[in-house]
């Protein structure tokens, strides 16, 4: 067979078939989540599914503001997100520079500390850490999060990885130059580490944004909530509401999507790159 | 601001050194002798920095150069400090904990009371405890090997040169970023045994009602709800992994079987597995963490449930905690997880000696 000019063979046609296939089932989900945000409730599990409804409910869209505080869940979200992130950033890229290039005693004991803990679940020590949490008093705060996900022995290897990699004579040299340690580290690692950099970003990103076991112990008040247990407080409290449900789901998934499409080629490469140096 | 640290430092040394010397018993008259040879300490290193000539050369170098080394330490911790602070209070210092509570009895509000093996033994009887470790051995024995050969598959199929090949890789990879509890309640729906329409798709297919599955809500078919669910969210991540893996093979090595003559099954057997080894290593390893672990995606679909059917090891750690409040003991329960992953972690590092 021939299309535009070119030889279409069987197998190329099985491998589009079986591709596009996979991305339907892998999509499926998806799909009929944004169908049902657009239904009434008694309308969603209709069969055979109406894919494009033939009167699309926007009201639904408007209704879950006013439902549940889902600005207020969103805006939490997002400002635990941001600060996990920026300080997993500089504090692990900072210890990492020291970890990487700088010589001091105790460099292997302490580096040892990190590596211990990298393959540790957390779940092991969630309960102790819950208790001292609460011994500072920092149960139903945002800051315990922070505290809880803003340190983390993942974000310092990572660096500390990738630093390894930048050849010391560079520093050696800026250090004849005349520039102290800080202004290496800010002038010379920092712009150099910009994939390391943009891994960890999407990492911790996506791992606060959907964090979900750390907010449900910490956060029982129903204004400190983020947008993963406010959407499954929303679910305990409307369960037959099946329309609004899956329009606050949609609505959870927009950031994460604007993310992860805005960044796609880097999140790729840093899973490549982590997953190679294990 | 680097001078202040660094005289700091060396006084500190030579003040740290005066203290371990005067270990007399007159206190008062200890006190006194330390500051006045603090002062002298000060008055000497304002001199060795001066390089006035009344200290002799040799010991000017000493001095300094272990001034400087003691001075770059202290840069260097400056730099680890914000980090490891955090990490050490919030991170070690409950794992140590969590290793002390294991062996004591405590509710988190009354006293504390030394245990000994009491929560240990208690594992052997406790009937949740003995399902919840059968149930996560369950989970990671199928959706290991079933996630790998799914991300491996789709790995092959999107490593070859075909027209929207970028958009097909994200495709398959969104599920692992998107919000569980999102996605979660949309399986949940799909999988409804009355109106879903998996179950509705089956019927249409002539699937007799009565031998329909209950899916979430059946205790035979809650596990596989639950462990499609895993693969489908999880295999986009091990699928980019072993691209990364496929595109680390030399292509030589293929030109080489086809001159020898091989079709794609044997490329694939002989060449493909073998090279892509370190990377399966590696998959597998993190797949059974992942899996000891897991936690979220039960929680949303069938809350452990039915009856103990779905019950995994971190759920019962949460049971433990923060319904019943036994904290010694959901500490001990957490240490058995801790083991399963350490010897695994133990294997991954012996193998990578090996290599």
């Amino acid at each position: 067979m021939r299309i535009a000019g070119r030889r279409i063979t069987a197998k190329t046609v099985a491998i589009y078939a079986l591709v596009i296939a996979i991305t339907v089932v892998m999509l499926m989900p998806f799909a009929w989540m944004l169908s049902a945000s657009l239904k009434l409730s008694r309308d969603v599990f209709v069969f055979p599914i109406e894919w494009i409804p033939s009167e699309p409910r926007w009201q639904n869209y408007v209704d879950i503001w006013t439902k549940i505080p889902l600005a207020l869940f969103i805006y939490n979200t997002s400002k635990l997100t941001i600060i996990v992130t920026v300080l997993q950033l500089l504090t692990s890229s900072f210890a990492a520079y020291a970890f990487a290039k700088l010589n001091f005693p105790y460099k292997n004991a302490l580096f040892l500390g990190y590596i211990a803990t990298i393959a540790m679940p957390w779940q092991v020590y969630m309960v102790p850490q819950f208790l001292l949490m609460r011994e500072f008093g920092l149960n139903n705060t945002h800051l315990a999060l922070i505290c809880l996900q803003a340190f983390t022995a993942f974000g310092v290897f990572l660096m500390r990885q990738f630093y390894m990699s930048i050849p010391t004579e560079l520093c050696e040299a800026a250090r004849i130059d005349g520039m102290n340690e800080y202004q290496i580290w800010a002038s010379i690692m920092l712009p150099l580490s910009k994939p390391a950099l943009s891994t960890l970003t999407i990492f911790t990103f996506v791992t606060t944004w959907n964090d979900f076991l750390g907010p449900m112990i910490y956060l029982t008040k129903t204004e400190l909530k983020t947008i993963q247990i406010g959407l499954r407080m929303f679910i305990a409290q409307y369960s037959a509401e099946y329309g609004l449900i899956m329009a606050a789901s949609v609505v959870a998934l927009i950031p994460v999507l604007i993310v992860f499409l805005s960044l796609q080629r880097f999140f790729v490469e840093g899973v490549a790159s982590t997953g190679l140096k294990g | 601001m680097l001078c202040g640290h660094q005289e700091a430092g060396a006084d500190a040394t030579v003040v740290g050194s005066n203290v371990r010397r005067l270990r007399a018993p007159d206190r008062k008259g200890q006190y006194a002798k330390l500051g006045g040879k603090v002062s002298v300490s000060i008055s000497n290193s304002a001199i060795a920095t001066d390089r006035t000539p009344a200290i002799p050369a040799r010991k000017v170098k000493i001095l300094s150069r272990r001034r400087r080394k003691i001075q770059d330490a202290l840069i260097a911790y400056s730099f680890i400090a914000p980090n490891f602070i955090g990490f050490a209070v919030f991170t070690l210092g409950p794992i140590l904990f969590a290793f002390v509570l294991a062996f004591m009895h405590w509710d988190g509000s009354n006293a504390i009371t030394f245990a000994g093996l009491d929560n240990f033994w208690r594992l052997f009887e406790d009937k949740a405890f003995i399902s919840a470790f059968w149930n996560t051995v369950i989970y990671t024995v199928v959706s290991v090997p079933a996630t790998l050969a799914c991300a491996l598959g789709l790995a092959i199929l999107l490593n070859q040169k075909i027209f929207g090949r970028d958009f097909f890789r994200t495709a398959m990879f969104f599920p692992y970023v998107a919000s569980l509890v999102a996605v979660a309640v949309v399986w949940n729906m799909i999988f409804n045994p009355e109106m879903g329409p998996v179950n509705m798709i089956l019927y249409t297919l002539g699937v007799d009602p009565k031998d329909m599955p209950g899916w979430a809500a059946d205790r035979h078919w809650a596990m596989v709800t639950v462990i499609l669910f895993g693969i489908w969210k999880n295999m986009g991540y091990y699928m980019v992994i072993y691209l990364a893996g496929l595109q680390g093979i030399n292509s030589e090595l293929y030109e080489a079987a086809d001159l020898d003559g091989a079709n794609s099954w044997q490329k694939f057997l002989y060449v493909t597995v073998p090279q892509l080894g370190p990377t399966t290593f590696f998959v597998t390893v993190m797949l059974t963490i992942q899996s000891f672990k897991v936690f979220d995606q039960i929680y949303m679909i069938t809350q452990g449930g039915p009856g103990t059917s779905t019950l995994v090891l971190v759920y019962h750690i949460y049971n433990e905690a923060f319904i019943s409040w036994d904290l010694g003991y959901s500490s001990m329960v957490a240490l058995v997880l801790f083991f399963l992953v350490l010897a695994v972690t133990i294997v991954q590092f012996r193998r990578q000696r090996e290599d």
